[in-house]
């Protein structure tokens, strides 16, 4: 079993190679991975100007399917869409059809047949956006805005543009991931990135409580000690603690989990020097980061939410373009049939 | 009464080609003395093999209460087209076959519609609720042939030996699919490297092998007939060889689709083989084999459970778990016999004497049976669509590929359940 998932790669790329869905990183190789950080690189480029947009996504429909809350992934799919000059519909479906007793595939396909040309789904359950390109609406462009504990691919290659910024590079680097892999898109996410793009070592440090079964095959070591976890690190990576973790019996306590995997000044003084720190967001301070640490200079939290922007728009403009050759390609067939 | 001889197909059991004769639904004369005598009908057999017909020990009916998923008409139909004539119906329908009133009611419906041979096992506990003690005694004087919780849980070990001691005051056999409520919890794949790198919820073996000990040692001291249905797990198979060892009554069975594939055909979400227990590593998927072969295992069950197309339309926690798989059984089992995992006399044990003897049953071909048989022709091929399946469940595995086995003939009692006139 390797990580690299043939059925993924199928369903995310048309046949020449382009992407029409972007699910998983499972699949995608380093080309495509840094095709994407290069496009992002010429997104960034329009965020600093005084009118914020390109007309890559005019006419298009975008719809915001979130059947889990969000603040910020969401609100920065919809500027990128935006910037693209999609029309954007924003849909809270936890709150909406579902409730009412209609099945996921029905909303969509009432949705599908309001000709809407891409999907940014976030869903509780892994798996959702590969089910719902697969098997409900496989002519819209579905972008996956975060699957259960699957995957966050938008995340992961926002962060993966953070650290180029920021190193310069990829082979060679030390990076660890901190926290509650167990319950974490964006860890399986972050680790599957790092190895395609030749980092030297990805590290997971947690208790066992917060580690999935054989997570080495994912593609990382382990290491229980932060302490020695922390040794020549390029880049270390914390994750959200969520309180739940005391009651489902993982962890003792919020305090004790602070003092073995918070990240304080003591245990980032271990780390190489130009160490980065990053974080998906939302950050608990005094529970997995110290206030200190998250507002000073080795942090690089807030850059990572402005490159979540550009990240999208290169995701979004690329799925799309890859969606509609898919199409003109369909309706050619069609038409000399 | 009408005769049929079978002519120049080979018997399983003894690997020669016989000629059998068939007389007022029993089976009159085999080999020359067969040939001798003349029949109304004759059947040529010629290239197949002729077998005594399947016993499964795990099917799910559906009837009554889940029409939109199966009948017993549908699903026995589809029994006898995969070569069964002998089914022990799951006691998880609606409502529950808890009393001897819905045994009743299963049975005439039976009489009437199906064609194979049902034999309702009875829930252990009331409404299957794993509390309080079901009509047990009551249920075995309607025909219940055995007694379990479905795949449900019993609530506590307190219950589960009471259960069993109960059952063994009357003789009966006990059917459990041992799996420990808290340790399985939410998930709903095989705790490993596809469920890891997928996000998936996984079930460890541990929630097997745990409750697995909890029955042994359970069944030891009340000296319960024990059947454990569904085994999943390398570690059980030893566990279950020990017991025997010790001299606890105990035998098992494995669902055929646990023999053939493992956690991988979760890899793209495939929610169609979103099964419960899961299909896990390829180390369990070699001991659960070896268990066939060795006969540790008894039996090989097809663990059917058609569903609505709805019950498999959702990312794959939202599924509903089962594969409809009776019609395919014996494909799949010929498809380890072509890949020589596992030998073509263990694959028709395991399919007839085997569960037959779980039941205190035979299921042998000879003078004087009652002719429960099948005939299939193991190389010919055939592909699963919608134009050939009779179940109302069209989830099957390995669809749109051709499948070794095809049979040609399912006698019942003598009458003719496949292939069906009316198709």
């Amino acid at each position: 079993m390797t990580a690299n998932d043939p059925s993924s790669t199928s369903l995310q790329l048309t046949a020449d190679g382009q992407l029409r869905h972007f699910l998983t990183l499972d699949g995608l190789d380093r080309a495509l991975l840094t095709e994407i950080l290069d496009t992002a690189d010429s997104f960034i480029e329009v965020g600093e100007r005084s009118i914020k947009k390109v007309p890559l996504l005019r006419g298009r429909t975008v719809v915001n399917l979130f059947f889990e809350s969000s603040t910020r992934t969401r609100s920065t799919f919809e500027l990128a869409a935006k910037r693209l000059s999609a029309d954007v519909l924003n849909l809270d479906i936890s709150t909406s059809a579902t409730s009412k007793g209609e099945s996921l595939s029905d909303t969509l396909l009432n949705l599908e047949a309001m000709a809407s040309d891409m999907f940014v789904v976030r869903h509780s359950q892994s798996g959702a956006p590969h089910f719902i390109a697969e098997s409900v609406t496989p002519g819209v462009a579905i972008i996956n805005a975060g699957d259960g504990r699957h995957a966050h691919p938008t995340q992961a290659m926002l962060d993966m543009l953070t650290i180029r910024q920021h190193k310069g590079r990829f082979e060679g680097l030390n990076v660890a991931i901190v926290g509650d892999v167990l319950h974490s898109r964006v860890a399986r996410s972050q680790i599957r990135a790092l190895n395609e793009l030749g980092a030297a070592e990805v590290r997971v440090i947690a208790p066992a409580t917060l580690l999935p079964r054989d997570v080495e095959s994912l593609g990382c070591t382990v290491e229980y000690d932060m302490k020695r976890g922390m040794k020549d690190l390029d880049v270390v990576i914390m994750l959200r603690l969520q309180k739940e973790r005391m009651e489902g019996a993982l962890l003792p306590s919020e305090r004790e989990f602070y003092r073995l995997y918070g990240l304080n000044r003591e245990k980032l003084a271990l780390a190489d020097p130009r160490c980065i720190v990053m974080h998906p967001g939302p950050i608990n301070r005094g529970v997995e980061i110290e206030s200190a640490v998250a507002d000073g200079p080795q942090s690089v939290i807030l850059n990572q939410v402005t490159n979540g922007i550009a990240i999208r728009m290169a995701v979004m403009s690329m799925a799309m373009g890859g969606q509609m050759a898919e199409r003109n390609r369909k309706l050619a067939g069609r038409v000399e049939g | 009464m009408s005769s049929l001889k079978i002519n120049g197909g080979r018997l399983a059991h003894t690997d020669t080609v016989t000629t059998v004769l068939i007389r007022d639904g029993h089976i009159a004369a085999l080999g020359e003395a067969a040939g001798r005598e003349s029949a109304d009908n004759e059947f040529d057999a010629n290239g197949c093999i002729v077998s005594p017909g399947f016993v499964d020990l795990c099917c799910n009916l559906r009837e009554p209460g889940n029409g939109q998923k199966g009948n017993i008409a549908s699903e026995s139909l589809a029994a006898a087209h995969g070569g069964f004539t002998t089914l022990c119906a799951s006691p998880e329908t609606s409502p529950v076959n808890d009393s001897g009133a819905v045994t009743n009611l299963i049975l005439d419906v039976a009489a009437t519609r199906s064609s194979v041979r049902i034999l309702p096992v009875g829930a252990i506990t009331r409404g299957l609720e794993g509390d309080l003690l079901s009509d047990m005694a009551g249920l075995a004087a309607a025909g219940c042939v055995a007694l379990g919780n479905g795949a449900r849980p019993v609530k506590n070990a307190r219950v589960l030996r009471r259960c069993m001691a109960y059952a063994q005051t009357f003789g009966l056999t006990v059917m459990f699919s041992p799996e420990n409520q808290a340790l399985a919890a939410d998930g709903y794949a095989h705790d490993g490297l596809v469920a890891s790198r997928l996000g998936l919820l996984g079930i460890p073996e541990v929630a097997e092998t745990a409750a697995i000990m909890e029955m042994l040692l359970l069944a030891e001291e009340t000296g319960v007939r024990l059947h454990l249905s569904q085994l999943s797990c390398a570690r059980s198979v030893e566990m279950l060889a020990d017991a025997r060892t010790r001299g606890i009554a105990v035998t098992a069975d494995v669902a055929m689709h646990q023999l053939l594939f493992t956690e991988d055909a979760l890899s793209g979400f495939d929610s169609r083989y979103h099964v419960r227990p899961p299909l896990r590593s390829e180390r369990d998927r070699q001991a659960l084999l070896a268990g066939v072969r060795d006969g540790v295992i008894d039996a090989i069950t097809s663990q059917h459970q058609p569903h609505d197309s709805a019950a498999k339309q959702a990312p794959m926690a939202a599924t509903e778990p089962g594969l409809s798989t009776i019609e395919s059984t014996l494909s799949l089992g010929l498809l380890l016999v072509e890949r020589g995992e596992l030998g073509n006399a263990d694959l028709i044990r395991a399919l007839t004497t085997g569960p037959a003897a779980v039941l205190g049953r035979s299921a042998e071909l000879c003078e004087g049976v009652v002719a429960d048989l099948c005939v299939f022709d193991p190389e010919a091929n055939w592909r699963p669509d919608d134009t050939n399946l009779c179940s109302v469940g069209r989830h099957v595995p390995l669809p749109g590929q051709d499948l070794p086995g095809v049979v040609r003939l399912t006698l019942r009692d003598g009458q003719q359940a496949w292939p069906c006139n009316n198709l």
